[in-house]
């Protein structure tokens, strides 16, 4: 176990110990060691490198460090700054998790629940990937999560690259109980009236957040940017089943031609996205 | 008399822990009083030693290897390599029980390890014990089993017609009751199918023990055993020893609402101490946790009510399908509650149930409390729901018109000798003021359902107001000899309780306590742990310890009492029940002579041995007749859901509950006993779901087995207590924490049914069930 104090720090100690396991919260990865499934060779700890702890402003974006804790982004002044992240943050687990997990962690577990991805993926977020001798070079979140790009021997996540959109944002989940849980569904949805454009993304209901990029250009059409941004409600109601059915498609026809039915707990996902894309931009433009 | 001074001291705040009392008279005592538990400050500062926590010097660790088959045929099993493994100290399978080759609570069908077949997913094959728990779990990887695969049997459905999954086949029990005209049909019939889940009891405590050998060759066995005797019963037969030379000695127990202990977790700890001679020590993991012990049974019903134009009940035909899993464990029990309280609290003239408790390759089902009694209970209210829509009635009214009461026969043909007062209880709870709208709060306050930080919006929130109305036995049934024997020392003014009633949380030593006191005048009272050296007490569940082992302890503490006042008596010249006991005097009914219990005791020790045995039972005849059961306790729920219809989230607000208690004896606790009765019900109704697909269990922890969190558990207010004491019970109190975990879950099925109208014929409610799709 080693407590580097910085970020480069860090990359030395991994880059001279490639069996290392770097690790932050812990709130997945002691779990995977406690229950065996797990031995690491050695652990580099990253509590102690205060400089991702917190965040700065960089022409127009956030830089958030890697280690902010989810119960740090689920504070009104983080809130104000990013309120889809913040949102996701304060629904990510229970109290003692919140104040363990952090956000890299949360994108270096990848899991397909994780509560945090979604918004990053329609914050369109750019990771900060410090590496070997100081190196810095970015990756779009969405390349790690999708395996386009993965990361190297002795890299660690340093920030995540945000862009400040001064508009309204929404996540929402929808999970089993009303206590903390895992998310069955989740939808994160920004406005981005710089761009003019509502960019969305759902959680959970596949191995990586998924964009319907068709439905956001379609309903970013109808909004009156300039005015009210308010769109009719069946608008709203038609862009839930418009991202719904991009996320969960209908299946082809079978073998013999005749049209397949998806099974009714599958039915009944795609209704939950499509009653959460709904609420979310109803919320987004109200 | 006492009823008043039960309901006074229930009002005050029970803050003894807090304060050091400051004179006998400032303490609660006696029965009555909210007495706490003498283990709740160690338990809350998490100092409170639990199985867990054991260690002995040099002990080794075991491990289990478990099938990842729910059907196998074992081709064979080599130990080689785990045993070559350095640090291995024994491997043992099958091969190495020198005793009885199989086990069980009800039937002895389970093998302690598989041999030729493995029936379901986690049964045990071999275990080792090692140095190091991480060597012993991977030595019990490293044991090499061939299987031959074969089709698991997972629908109870297709086990009558599958090859037999057991030399004593694939039937477990099947009780056609008949009860009444099997001709009598009602104006109005209406008909369900309905299925219950498998909830887990989910201890909070993973199973946990330590066995360390003796030098006469014994073994004793230390866990958190709720039925110490006969543990040591079965593991002495296994290890071919006699039942002396096996302890069951019993540590802290951290949670217990069922048959907590997996024998097949027991058994190889055993084994493996008297193999090595060494100390060995296994605390499951969750995963083996939820793979070991047993669960409720997942039950299919169907049922068909007749009624007359107003509502009474003529007939009610079902037929209960209750899934045993590979072991037949405690299922015949089960079978017989849901047979027998297939009607409900419900005075019903004809009754034709047919209940059958098959064997699959499911995991096992057991001993989870409201057994059987549950899974009815869900649908004969769901029945009495879809009869009220059907007539019109309100479904309040339509229940209040059908209530069984003391006098009415139940369809086994036992006539309800006990206060049978469901009329007042569900009174009560139709009655008591609904929780406001929360359009009449502020919205902040208004938890939607999905939580705080969920998706709910009000505008798609419906509510909606649901009644259950349950029944269940205490004790055992059906001829069980349901005995407990207690001892109660006197010395130096302070009283000691030898009992092998286990303490599991339910509040047994606090009673025993409280017993005591009453009955002595003694305020110092110490409950000794508990071990087989003692006489059985029996175990732990149907509310029996408060019935039977109470019962033993009053006896046994009135023995020294007259041991006590007998020569003091003759010194007066009166007889002794003059005398009475009150805070550490004695003193005569007139008041003139007094002395001290110390001067009487004269540095004597006292001690008295006595038993309670209640009034025998019958077994249930071929029709499902006789009289099984010792007494019957009811509950009234009435439950108040939200349901977000768009998503289907239920979030429940609140559970008022009236419940036929007899007697208070601890306000406090009784209150926390009904309160975690309910909230167990609820986690059955919403979230709790074992899935087993194609015989795997899937998800075996806690974030893929939700448990009710703080914000699921909704508010419970215990409306009415009815204090009408049973004459045969000791001290006319009733088991308490049961029936409100049969009753809760069909009240909230039924609030979620009125908010969605939707018919809600399934547990745990799936939230595509509660949708309203315009």
């Amino acid at each position: 176990m080693t407590l580097p104090g910085s970020l480069d720090e860090a990359v030395a100690a991994l880059t001279a110990m490639p069996a290392a396991v770097p690790v932050a919260g812990g709130t997945d990865l002691m779990a995977a060691v406690n229950s065996g499934l797990l031995r690491p060779a050695a652990l580099v700890g990253l509590g102690r490198i205060s400089e991702i702890r917190g965040w700065q402003y960089q022409d127009g974006h956030a830089l958030l460090g890697a280690g902010l804790t989810h119960a740090r982004m689920g504070r009104p002044d983080f809130a104000a700054l990013i309120p889809a992240l913040a949102a996701a943050a304060r629904a990510a687990g229970p109290p003692q998790i919140r104040n363990a997990g952090t956000l890299g962690g949360n994108i270096a577990t990848a899991a397909p629940t994780g509560d945090a991805l979604p918004v990053l993926a329609a914050l369109e977020a750019t990771l900060i990937i410090a590496g070997p001798d100081g190196a810095r070079r970015e990756l779009p979140v969405s390349h790690l999560l999708a395996g386009m790009e993965m990361l190297r021997a002795g890299e660690l996540i340093g920030y995540v690259r945000v862009p400040l959109l001064h508009a309204p944002q929404v996540f929402l989940k929808a999970t089993g109980r009303t206590g903390p849980g895992r998310a069955t569904a989740s939808v994160a949805l920004v406005l981005d009236p710089a761009r003019r454009g509502v960019r969305c993304a759902v959680g959970a209901v596949a191995p990586m957040p998924l964009r319907p990029l068709e439905a956001e250009q379609w309903v970013a059409s109808l909004i009156d940017w300039d005015g009210e941004r308010a769109v009719v409600p069946e608008a709203l109601t038609a862009f839930g089943e418009y991202v719904a059915a991009a996320c969960i498609p209908d299946p082809g026809p079978a073998e013999d031609g005749s049209p397949q039915q998806l099974p009714p707990a599958v039915l009944h996902l795609r209704r939950t996205v499509a009653v959460l894309a709904r609420r979310a931009l109803g919320r987004a433009l109200s | 008399m006492s009823n008043d001074a039960a309901a006074a001291t229930a009002t005050t705040p029970t803050s003894t822990t807090a304060k050091p009392a400051a004179s006998p008279e400032a303490s609660p005592h006696g029965l009555g009083a909210s007495l706490a538990s003498t283990h709740a400050p160690a338990k809350t500062e998490g100092t409170f030693p639990y199985a867990a926590d054991l260690w002995a010097e040099g002990l080794l660790w075991a491990g289990i290897l478990r099938s990842p088959h729910p059907h196998a045929r074992i081709v064979s099993i080599d130990t080689t390599h785990a045993r070559e493994m350095p640090g291995v100290r024994a491997v043992v399978t099958h091969e190495d029980v020198p005793g009885a080759a199989v086990h069980g609570r009800g039937s002895a069908d389970r093998p302690v390890f598989a041999s030729e077949v493995v029936r379901h997913h986690g049964e045990p094959i071999a275990a080792v014990a090692a140095d190091h728990p991480d060597t012993a779990r991977m030595a019990a990887a490293a044991v090499i089993v061939e299987y031959e695969v074969l089709d698991p049997v997972t629908d109870p459905e297709k086990a009558f017609e599958a090859e037999p999954l057991h030399p004593d086949g694939n039937l477990i029990r099947h009780i056609p009751l008949r009860h009444g005209d099997p001709e009598a049909t009602g104006e109005i019939v209406v008909d369900g199918l309905y299925r219950i889940g498998r909830q887990d009891p989910a201890p909070i405590g993973a199973e946990a023990g330590l066995a360390v050998p003796r030098p006469d060759g014994g073994v004793e066995l230390y866990v958190a055993s709720t039925d110490p005797h006969a543990d040591r019963d079965t593991a002495a037969a296994v290890y071919g020893l006699e039942p002396d030379r096996v302890k069951v000695v019993v540590t802290g127990v951290p949670g217990a609402t069922a048959d907590r202990e997996d024998p097949g977790f027991q058994l190889p700890l055993g084994l493996l101490a008297l193999k090595t001679g060494c100390p060995v020590k296994l605390t499951a993991t969750r995963e083996e946790s939820f793979l070991g012990h047993a669960h409720r049974h997942p039950t299919l019903l169907r049922y068909r009510h007749h009624a007359d134009a107003e509502g009474r009940l003529v007939k009610v035909e079902a037929q209960i399908l209750l899934d045993a899993g590979a072991y037949a464990d405690t299922s015949s029990q089960a079978l017989a509650a849901a047979v027998s309280f297939a009607c409900g609290p419900y005075a019903v003239p004809n009754a034709f149930i047919e209940g059958w408790a098959v064997r699959t390759n499911n995991p096992p089902s057991g001993h989870v409390r409201g057994e059987g009694a549950m899974q009815v209970c869900a649908a004969y209210e769901a029945q009495m729901d879809k009869l009220a829509k059907k007539l019109g009635i309100d479904p309040a009214e339509l229940r209040l018109r059908n209530v069984m009461g003391t006098g009415d026969v139940l369809p086994t043909g036992q006539t309800v000798t006990c206060p049978a007062p469901v009329a007042e209880l569900l009174t009560a709870v139709r009655d008591s003021p609904l929780p406001p709208l929360p359009k009449d709060s502020p919205e902040d306050d208004w938890v939607l359902p999905g939580g705080p930080e969920g998706a709910g919006e009000p505008g798609a929130v419906r509510r909606g107001v649901g009644y259950g109305v349950g029944m269940m036995h205490m004790l055992g049934a059906e001829g069980a000899d349901e005995v407990s024997t207690a001892t109660v020392r006197v010395q130096d003014g302070v009283a000691t309780v030898l009992c092998a009633a286990v303490e599991t949380g339910q509040g047994f030593s606090t009673l025993a306590r409280q017993i005591v006191q009453e009955t002595l005048g003694i305020d110092e009272v110490h409950v000794a742990s508990v071990d087989t050296d003692q006489p059985p007490a029996g175990p732990g569940c149907r509310g029996r310890h408060t019935w039977v082992s109470g019962g033993a302890v009053e006896r046994a503490a009135k023995m020294v009492r007259t041991q006590l006042l007998q020569p003091l008596a003759h010194k007066f010249g009166m007889s002794a029940e003059l005398l009475q006991i009150t805070d550490g005097k004695i003193t005569s009914y007139d008041g003139v002579l007094s002395t001290t219990v110390t001067e009487a005791m004269d540095g004597k020790e006292l001690w008295a041995t006595a038993q309670c045995r209640p009034h025998p039972t019958e077994p249930l005849d071929d029709t499902g007749q006789g009289d099984a059961f010792v007494g019957l306790a009811f509950c009234a729920i009435r439950a108040v859901v939200d349901v977000d219809i768009e998503l289907g989230s239920v979030r429940v607000v609140e559970l008022a509950v009236a419940q036929d208690v007899g007697r208070v004896l601890n306000p406090a606790q009784l209150r926390t006993r009904i309160e975690a009765g309910v909230t167990q019900g609820v986690g059955a109704a919403l979230t709790e779901n074992l899935r087993t697909p194609r015989g795997l269990v899937r998800h075996p922890d806690l974030t893929g087995y939700a448990l009710p969190t703080a914000l699921d558990a909704p508010d419970i207010r215990i409306v009415k207590l009815v204090e009408e004491r049973d004459v045969v019970a000791p001290f006319g109190a009733k088991s308490v924490s049961a029936v409100p975990v049969v009753t809760s879950p069909a009240a909230v099925a039924s609030a979620v049914r009125a908010a969605t109208g939707r018919p809600v014929n399934r547990l745990p409610i799936r939230p595509q069930a509660a949708v309203v799709t315009s």
